[in-house]
């Protein structure tokens, strides 16, 4: 008797788990779902926190209301779902990241991961986006290795290019500016010992030979260095009429500072990260005139200034003038293949990789899942970050040398 | 170039001792470890940034509310946080290990708010930025400023130490907190003062910094580190020493970016900062040894 009912109850048990079992999955996919959970690690606080708080996480939120305003992400039977977000703080730390993608896919389940800021990051949790098999949009990545990426990860995508792009950009828009005349071919160089600077100024090197520029002066200086005195004494004495800095934000902003203080006026002055943040228009005013970095946009698209107009409304701040449209844009590239394919990752990555998106930032059509028309020299003419480069793409603006020397404030 | 690279180094160096001054009031006198020291100067840079960019006044008038807030903030934080520590631990040590714990809680707390209330972003603004003409050499007129501060509050309380009697009175309690009370002294008092007074230095110190440095809410690690190293250098809770401290780091870093490489400042830093260690393991000024 007792057995018997013993074994029932097993039998019972082991009947219902099969049946869940099975059911689960039908559970999740059925027609009852309510919202699309995205998920995302971002870091809000620690080193990494500056720049993912301006390119990254704004356009997060901003797509985040634009969608949820609209009524929610759009499936291809015409319903719409709202998005529910499932955000973590990485500390700016690659174990915590790591850790954080590892948890979105396993334990909250989410249908899409947005990437983490930062070159590092992106590549550190770039096998987990796969194993876990999520599209990974990585704006915020410079490499030059993301042809081998996309050979690895295949579901990976590489929107912001590579070294090589910006430096041979820069090379060129420095060779010919030299061949008219209006400078010299020499350029002193330094740059940040650390990921941003040590990739950009590798890549500098042989473009600058290749395009017949001479490099007079070459060093790296440690990241947090707040004082650039002697190095600008060195870079003036080099005799080069062109400065290139592979610059952080902070130090992007005291050798700005400290140029003028010296009264260092070299006719091509080119800094890193952070030249296209608008605060930095903002605070240098007049001063920022002529001055290049990377990046840059066309003033002229409309669809890129009314992103902008709502971006600083949403946020009360503008976005930078480089990686933050691109940032936005990759989103709608997300939202329009989810729409055309459904929810499905792979088939998502599969438009990903071929389709045609309308977005902010114009027309993208992914090469080899990277983003290959982009912007890659930027110069603050008239108290707008204008793109100069490459000088045949529609809407790029002419570069104006040589720059103008400081003026008394 | 050697004339602009001392000029510079100088100037620098003010900047260091400027910071660790209100750091080595705190530690030797109130013989708290404050690891909050940066996240309160990176408050008061906050402060400052927002009197400049709002209300369209200069910094340094800035510093009159800045500063009292800043010592007002000391005075709070020892009262609440650090007395009931003070009053359990047994002996110096584990006092010192206690205001450890606490003020690593105290960072994490005042950043958080910081982050919350400012965000992540860098934040930067221009003041005085222009050039002045020192010996032949260009330098930074809010740079200049910073040194200029440097010196006057470092001598200013060195005076006030070394010339009062209230100074007196807060030596007696650095050199021998147990018997200050023997002669009639308030150890407990005066402990409290020399916290705040270290609150009140850190806030100045946050002001001048932001007038030159961009900062955001999380880095104020690095300015607790650089001070520290200074303290520690220029003997725990000695003024001179943290003023000589400062002023030889600024020197080493620009002599050897100037003439060395700058890729080699912060090495260079840390073996000064062992050189000198093993030579007077107290410190440059420190009582210890003596």
């Amino acid at each position: 008797m007792m057995t018997a009912t013993r074994r029932h109850a097993l039998r019972y048990f082991g009947a219902s788990a099969i049946v869940f079992a099975t059911a689960a999955p039908f559970a999740a996919t059925a027609q009852d779902r309510t919202s699309v959970k995205i998920g995302y690690a971002i870091s809000k606080t620690g080193g990494n926190a500056g720049g993912a708080g301006i390119t990254t996480l704004p356009n997060y939120q901003l797509w985040i209301k634009d969608v949820n305003d609209a009524g929610g992400l759009e499936l291809p039977d015409g319903t719409r779902l709202p998005i529910e977000v499932i955000e973590y703080d990485d500390r700016s730390s690659a174990e915590e990241v790591v850790r954080s993608i590892e948890r979105l896919a396993t334990q909250d389940e989410v249908d899409f991961m947005l990437p983490p800021w930062g070159t590092g990051f992106n590549l550190a949790v770039a096998p987990l986006f796969d194993r876990f098999g999520y599209p990974q949009l990585a704006v915020s990545a410079v490499t030059d290795k993301a042809p081998e990426f996309v050979k690895r990860w295949d579901k990976s995508f590489w929107l912001l290019g590579g070294g090589h792009d910006y430096t041979d950009a820069l090379a060129k828009v420095l060779s010919t500016a030299s061949s008219e005349g209006t400078i010299n071919s020499k350029v002193a160089m330094i740059s940040v010992a650390d990921g941003f600077g040590i990739d950009l100024v590798t890549a500098a090197r042989p473009a600058m030979k290749d395009a017949g520029i001479e490099v007079v002066y070459d060093v790296t200086y440690p990241a947090g260095t707040t004082d650039f005195t002697s190095i600008l004494n060195d870079a003036a004495a080099s005799g080069a009429d062109s400065f290139v800095a592979f610059s952080y934000p902070p130090e992007t902003f005291a050798l700005t500072q400290q140029a003028q203080i010296a009264n260092f006026n070299p006719k091509v002055l080119y800094l890193g990260v952070g030249t296209g943040f608008p605060m930095y228009g903002a605070n240098n005013g007049a001063n920022a005139e002529g001055i290049m970095s990377l990046g840059g946009i066309d003033y002229s698209n409309e669809e890129n200034m009314a992103y902008r107009k709502r971006h600083e409304e949403l946020t009360g701040q503008a976005p930078d003038l480089w990686g933050s449209v691109i940032t936005y844009s990759s989103l709608q590239m997300l939202q329009e293949a989810i729409k055309r394919r459904g929810l499905d990752r792979d088939a998502v990555s599969d438009e990903l990789s071929n389709g045609t998106f309308q977005t902010a930032s114009g027309e993208i059509k992914l090469e080899d899942n990277q983003l290959r028309t982009l912007w890659l020299t930027g110069q603050w003419q008239d108290g707008e970050y204008v793109a100069v480069a490459p000088a045949d793409r529609e809407g790029a603006k002419a570069p104006k040398l040589p720059k103008a020397a400081w003026q008394g404030q | 170039m050697l004339m602009a690279t001392l000029v510079g180094g100088l100037v620098l160096g003010g900047t260091y001792a400027l910071v660790a001054m209100g750091l080595t009031i705190q530690y030797g006198i109130a013989r708290t470890m404050n690891l909050a020291y940066g996240e309160t100067m990176i408050a008061a840079s906050f402060a400052a940034y927002l009197i400049h960019n709002t209300l369209g006044v200069s910094p340094v008038l800035g510093l009159a509310i800045i500063a009292p807030a800043g010592f007002v903030f000391g005075w709070l934080v020892y009262g609440i946080l650090l007395r009931p520590l003070v009053a359990r631990s047994k002996n110096i040590a584990s006092l010192e290990i206690n205001s450890i714990l606490a003020t690593f809680g105290l960072l994490f707390v005042i950043q958080g708010v910081m982050l919350v209330v400012f965000g992540g972003n860098y934040i930067s603004y221009n003041y005085l930025n222009f050039g002045i003409e020192v010996l032949g050499v260009r330098v930074a007129a809010n740079r200049l400023l910073v040194l200029f501060l440097a010196f006057v509050i470092g001598g200013g309380l060195f005076l006030l130490l070394t010339r009062t009697r209230w100074g007196t009175a807060l030596r007696a309690v650095a050199v021998n907190p147990a018997a200050a009370p023997l002669v009639g002294i308030d150890a407990n008092r005066a402990a409290r003062f020399a916290f705040a007074l270290g609150g009140a230095l850190a806030a100045s110190g946050g002001v001048v910094v932001s007038m030159y440095q961009t900062f955001t809410a999380s880095s104020g690690v690095v300015f607790t580190m650089k001070a520290l190293i200074v303290v520690i250098m220029g003997g725990v809770g000695n003024l001179a020493g943290a003023l000589c401290a400062g002023l030889i780091l600024g020197l080493s870093e620009t002599l050897v970016a100037t003439y060395i490489s700058p890729g080699l400042t912060m090495a260079a830093v840390y073996i000064i900062f062992l050189g000198i260690l093993l030579w007077r393991p107290s410190g440059l000024f420190g009582k210890v040894g003596k």
